[in-house]
């Protein structure tokens, strides 16, 4: 399992790995809706949180089809099924690979990208916080969405589709996690739910996933 | 050990492809299939290595027992060719890639990216890959692809110091690896008859 989360880890950072794609696509979107919505401090720091989350939730996204169809491609997927690892535990571990070469680097740059945003002050720590435990399960639902599309060429737009409305409810009680925080209201309730919807996630969607990888495998 | 197939039907999209297969190995054999292209030896295969369901028959070794390797060898061009089998020998769990390495002569290779390598030395490298698994099956499919003779005849070495430490093959090729008691099975006369599986899920399709 180790094994695995390394070499996946590795591949990433390595050249074509996609390591920072989610990061750079996360930047320009937030370099250009000022350009777009105007200078105005006021409006900017008012929608930044929402903003903020849906960059986050496009940047998941972005990445998301490379989670099974590069291994599917080269055969790779084939052996890790016939290997001693539990197709689960693969699954999971892609999972988590994803989040920590996505999701992770999205928290801790959250904090420059909300200043470009001119989110308020005390805003910070909620986004942080609320990204912390929000991306892990853009990570978990995106690698659902990959297993089901995983035999079709040019499944990005199909994989879009399934997992966007899987998204919402990260996407509701994160924002208003980050919007409460910057507006100096008490969070814990959405940010309960965050958390609720992102263990869930991670608790069953493994075991889908791998039943669903098992027939696309056939 | 034996590993004996009883009445395999196996179906590829859901139409059955082959029926009635019925065959023994026993430790220290090789098995060569044999049949037309498109008779199914891959969807076979894939079923013996446990990658999809028989339609009926029992296959009596555990898909535990087996390493399989397809047309495509499983190489991530990134890394190099230790990291390659590195992996795959944790994944699997077995210590060393050593002798996976010279005995396909991989030593000067070792630190190339595997991206860099030809067409026959990937093939190399994913039969290598096979060795660190451990596993006594070994599930072949067209293994001597893309292979010059120099590199059929390493791999025949390989396949026969493997028998003799008592493991199986069951491969499709239709070259000669120089495996004297290998047995020839042809699936030519196994070709399914019926044109849909009978309780086939169409949810699985």
């Amino acid at each position: 399992m180790m094994a695995l989360l390394k070499r996946d880890m590795r591949l990433a950072v390595r050249a074509g790995g996609g390591f920072g794609l989610g990061l750079s696509f996360f930047l320009i979107v937030v370099v250009l809706i000022p350009f777009g919505v105007g200078p105005e401090t006021g409006l900017l720091g008012r929608i930044a949180p929402g903003v903020l989350w849906v960059a986050a939730l496009l940047a998941c996204l972005l990445s998301l089809d490379r989670v099974f169809s590069l291994d599917f491609e080269d055969g790779s997927l084939d052996l890790l099924a016939t290997s001693p690892l539990p197709l689960e535990g693969v699954v999971a571990i892609k999972a988590i690979a994803h989040w920590l070469t996505t999701g992770l680097p999205l928290v801790f740059a959250a904090p420059v990208f909300a200043l470009l945003m001119s989110l308020p002050v005390n805003g910070y720590s909620a986004l942080v916080v609320s990204l912390f435990l929000g991306t892990p399960a853009l990570s978990v639902i995106g690698a659902f969405g990959a297993a089901l599309t995983v035999g079709i060429k040019r499944g990005g737009l199909l994989l879009s589709l399934l997992v966007l409305p899987l998204y919402v409810p990260t996407l509701i009680f994160g924002a208003e996690v980050s919007r409460r925080g910057a507006e100096g209201q008490d969070y814990t309730t959405p940010l309960l739910m965050l958390a609720g919807v992102s263990f869930a996630a991670l608790a069953l969607l493994p075991f889908a996933s791998a039943a669903v990888l098992r027939v696309n495998l056939r | 050990m034996e590993l004996v197939v009883d009445n395999l039907g196996v179906a590829r999209g859901g139409i059955p492809v082959l029926e009635g297969v019925s065959f023994s190995v026993s430790a220290g054999q090789a098995l060569v299939l044999r049949g037309p292209n498109g008779i199914g030896k891959t969807t076979l295969l894939r079923t013996l290595a446990g990658l999809q369901a028989p339609l009926s028959g029992k296959i009596s070794l555990d898909r535990e027992a087996m390493a399989y390797a397809a047309h495509v060898d499983g190489i991530k061009t990134t890394l190099t060719v230790e990291e390659n089998l590195h992996f795959w020998a944790s994944v699997f769990d077995v210590p060393e890639i050593e002798s996976a390495i010279s005995a396909f002569e991989l030593e000067a290779l070792r630190t190339r990216s595997a991206g860099m390598l030809s067409a026959g030395q990937k093939r190399r490298l994913g039969l290598a890959r096979l060795m660190v698994t451990g596993r006594p099956v070994w599930i072949l499919d067209e293994p001597t692809v893309s292979l010059d003779q120099a590199a059929v005849a390493m791999f025949g070495e390989v396949i026969k110091r493997h028998l003799a430490s008592g493991g199986m093959a069951i491969m499709a090729t239709h070259i000669d690896l120089g495996l004297e008691d290998a047995v020839t099975f042809d699936l030519g006369h196994l070709k399914a008859t019926s044109n849909l599986a009978e309780n086939f899920d169409e949810a699985f399709l």
